[in-house]
């Protein structure tokens, strides 16, 4: 028996050395039965790139991390709502006001729900938004820079979580409010919650050309939990759909009193309807207060302004514009096939899944079906607007994406698996175990007309044994399921970094070629920057010195710097005079209380020195670029505060 | 059936060294590091006394795009001109007038070198310290700092070399 394994091994082990003797082209149709391997099909030769991009949200990192499909490696974290030490975002002065808010600087959120822009409903690859559930706020992400380009904060929500959904022309970024709260907040009794609280839901529009975010309107609606959104598609777009639990409005030990109704809603709201309403005058203005941070990438900088008003809607002002369909079991996703004619109500505490038709609602509404109204909200007949029922055999239904060949796919949180069913037989054609406690999962293009059917991630909440184990605090796992047969084949494991909630993929060809290689200097509109060396100084005013100051390998210039004194506010203005790819520098001061800064080719950073001791200080580069690496490093004197030293600087003198 | 296995083994070992074909022979690690040691310091033989940076080459025309490039009897003024500032913001940080800095100066660089090494070596420096034997010299004399690509196009790159004319 011993000898029989060994030899089915070394068979084996002949089959992956046919392979890495072969063409490298991956496919290796011909191998064969051995063709099939899992261990084949992630693998991603050395020197080869993925066929995918996965963008997995880290949770209470604050990050997005970027991961390559079906290779399962990391190729970026990127930071947004977080001091991010790596690149000195949330430290530098140009991206300190990124994440300033309406409570004042907000260093973390908890970033949950990634979502790529689409034009016609499919991906196209300029942005991505992310949503803050903490303090509520909206990024978008570059998807050329791979940078955080901008962050609107939410007023009147609390608990940003159904967010940040496209529309598919990117027309709006959709943010509900998962808790609801008093609008405008005011000091008032806990217990008055139900009638009082509301739930606001923020329509944020987005400028075609520059990707600009503007609060256009917040719809106030009844005080229920708004978990998940999706838009509508094809012949549902202009339709929004929020899934709801706690329409009981209960205010305390939610666990058990927010699960006393046999079925929440799914909250249908044409948001075409509204906008129209909005554009020829309604909806009334109220003062807020919320922040609303830019990064502009020609000044590598970062400004927040605070904006002072809000324009809402009350939801019975817009007759015909807000339904709800009622749905089993505190739904938590609420997903909307290809087609744009079903919606999947995810049942979290049900074994079966709910499928609205987006058809019969228009039916139902037309020939007035409903079963009585919600604070004035027509509730359509649930037997009016269902299309079918998924019996599913899992327990605990939380999220649908789809392949586009006819097929969805639901993890079941509580029976740990990922479901393949069919669309309109609702016939469930395979089960697959995730390892463990399945959250979400994603299928690159998934949330879109046009889904690429080719691998499902599942991103679980457990880890447990998986991977070598590194104290009590694991990384969340995930799982890549093969999907492009009939059956679903599980073909690798990767560990994830903070807790991906949500994640969006993408060929990799959709971003490939707009990657941004470096930024060009002659565009440099940085205030401080300097764009030859020779422009190079030290400027004092008061108690505050600007040091301009450039970078190439490998030296900075300049490298001495005579005259600062105790009590000084220096500011390092760098500028890195490379202009080739993937050639940064950094900067690091001794005693300085931030983190480095890492300098991308062409752009200018600026990094805060407060020396509190006399002495002769260095800095030095962070980043190894070149043999001379450990060379780049220079001395700042500082003199006590009364000292008349002059100001001078020079490198090579 | 153990016979079958062994038989495997050996193919598959046989197959390693088909695939890898460098594999070395395992022996003491002592001795292969000694080896490393001694292949850096060795690199590369210098062809000549004189150093890499005052040697005249002027048949060389180096490894890159530009293989043909004769200047005008006139110096092009606005092209240098141009030329001045694209090596203001592009060169300067690396290369001064006059004076040996991280590495040399262009003053006189016609009278050593070929317009076209010169071309090559701005617009194709990587290639240029691997394949070019001058340049891979110079790389050693210059404390192994390397020339950065700038990125320029063809045109700057030109417009650089009309104002070493006129230094």
């Amino acid at each position: 028996m011993k000898n029989y394994k060994f030899y089915v091994l070394s068979i084996m082990g002949l089959g992956l050395l046919f392979h890495s003797c072969g063409d490298g082209t991956g496919n290796g149709s011909s191998n064969g039965a051995l063709s099939s391997s899992a261990a084949e099909k992630v693998y991603v030769a050395p020197g080869e790139q993925d066929e995918f991009y996965a963008f997995l949200s880290g949770g209470y990192s604050g990050n997005l991390t970027v991961y390559g499909l079906p290779s399962g490696r990391m190729f970026k974290e990127i930071p947004v709502f977080s001091q991010f030490p790596t690149s000195g975002y949330g430290y530098s002065e140009e991206t300190k006001p990124m994440l300033n808010t309406s409570h004042g600087f907000v260093p973390w959120d908890d970033l949950h729900h990634p979502d790529i822009s689409q034009t016609n409903g499919e991906l196209d690859g300029r942005w991505i938004f992310v949503n803050g559930n903490n303090t509520p706020r909206i990024a978008r992400v570059s998807l050329s820079t791979f940078e955080t380009e901008e962050i609107i904060e939410i007023p009147n929500s609390a608990g940003n979580h159904s967010s940040a959904f496209i529309t598919e022309n990117t027309e709006y970024v959709i943010a509900g409010t998962r808790f609801s709260v008093p609008v405008p907040q005011r000091d008032m009794p806990i217990n008055e919650y139900k009638g009082n609280f509301k739930g606001a839901l923020s329509f944020i529009s987005v400028d075609p050309e520059s990707g600009r975010m503007d609060l256009k309107f917040q719809v106030l609606m009844p005080g229920f939990n708004y978990d998940l959104s999706h838009p509508g598609r094809g012949n549902s777009h202009g339709w929004h759909f929020f899934s709801t639990y706690n329409t009981e409005e209960a205010n305390s030990l939610m666990e058990v009193n927010s699960s006393q109704n046999d079925k929440d809603f799914i909250a249908a709201i044409n948001w075409q309807k509204i906008e129209e309403f909005v554009n020829n005058g309604g909806g009334s203005t109220m003062t807020a207060e919320f922040a609303h941070n830019v990064y502009d990438e020609e000044s590598h900088t970062g400004t927040s302004t605070m904006i002072n008003e809000v324009l809402t809607v009350n939801p019975t002002d817009v007759p015909g514009a807000i339904y709800f369909l009622p749905t089993p079991k505190s739904p938590h996703g609420c997903d909307v096939d290809p087609s744009g004619e079903y919606i999947i109500g995810a049942g979290k505490l049900s074994a079966d899944l709910t499928v609205h038709s987006f058809t019969k609602m228009l039916a139902a509404i037309e020939a007035e079906k409903f079963d009585g109204e919600a604070y004035g909200i027509p509730i359509i007949k649930f037997e009016d607007v269902m299309a079918g029922v998924v019996k599913s055999g899992g327990l605990g239904p939380l999220h649908t994406e789809f392949d586009g060949k006819g097929n969805a796919y639901t993890t079941f949180f509580i029976s740990s698996e990922v479901v393949k069913w069919e669309l309109g037989s609702w016939e469930v054609i395979d089960r697959k175990p995730t390892f463990y406690s399945v959250g979400h999962l994603m299928i690159p293009g998934g949330n879109s007309r046009k889904p690429f059917g080719q691998y499902v991630v599942a991103m679980n909440k457990i880890t447990k044994d998986r991977y070598l184990p590194t104290g009590p605090e694991m990384e969340h796992s995930a799982q890549i399921y093969d999907i492009s047969g009939e059956k679903m084949q599980l073909i690798y494991d990767f560990p994830t970094h903070g807790e991906p909630h949500y994640a969006a993929g993408c060929p990799a060809d959709l971003l490939r070629a707009n990657s941004k290689k470096f930024y060009r200097i002659d565009e440099n509109k940085h205030p401080y920057a300097i764009t030859s060396p020779d422009q190079a100084k030290v400027e004092r005013n008061g108690k505050e010195v600007h040091i301009y100051m450039s970078t190439i390998r490998s030296h900075f210039t300049p490298d001495n710097i005579e005259g600062i004194k105790v009590g000084d506010k220096v500011y390092f203005h760098i500028t890195n005079h490379e202009q080739d790819f993937d050639v940064p520098h950094g900067f690091s001061m001794l005693g300085q209380n931030t983190s480095e800064i890492l300098v991308m080719p062409g752009q200018t950073k600026t990094s805060l020195w407060e020396p509190k001791k006399v002495g002769v200080w260095p800095f030095y580069c962070t980043d190894f670029c070149s043999a001379l690496h450990q060379e780049m490093q220079g001395y700042v004197r500082v003199s006590p505060a009364n000292s008349n030293i002059a100001l001078s600087w020079s490198l090579g003198e | 059936m153990k016979t079958l296995s062994k038989t495997l083994v050996l193919i598959l070992s046989m197959m390693l060294f088909a695939c890898g074909g460098k594999q070395e022979k395992k022996s003491d690690g002592f001795s292969i590091e000694r080896k490393k040691t001694t292949e850096q310091t060795e690199t590369p033989v210098p062809v000549s006394d004189v150093k890499a940076s005052e040697r005249v080459e002027l048949s060389n025309k180096g490894v890159g795009p530009i293989t043909s490039l004769t200047f005008n009897d006139e110096i092009d003024q606005a092209m240098a001109t141009k030329g001045k500032e694209v090596y203001d913001q592009m060169c300067l940080a690396c290369h001064r007038i006059g004076k040996k800095f991280i590495g040399p100066a262009p003053n006189g660089i016609f009278e050593r070198r070929s317009p076209e090494w010169v071309m090559n070596m701005i617009l194709n420096p990587e290639t240029m310290v691997k394949e070019d034997a001058l340049a891979k010299e110079l790389l050693v004399e210059f404390n192994g700092s390397p020339m950065a690509n700038q990125n320029l196009t063809e045109e700057e790159a030109r417009a650089v070399l009309e104002y070493f004319r006129t230094l």
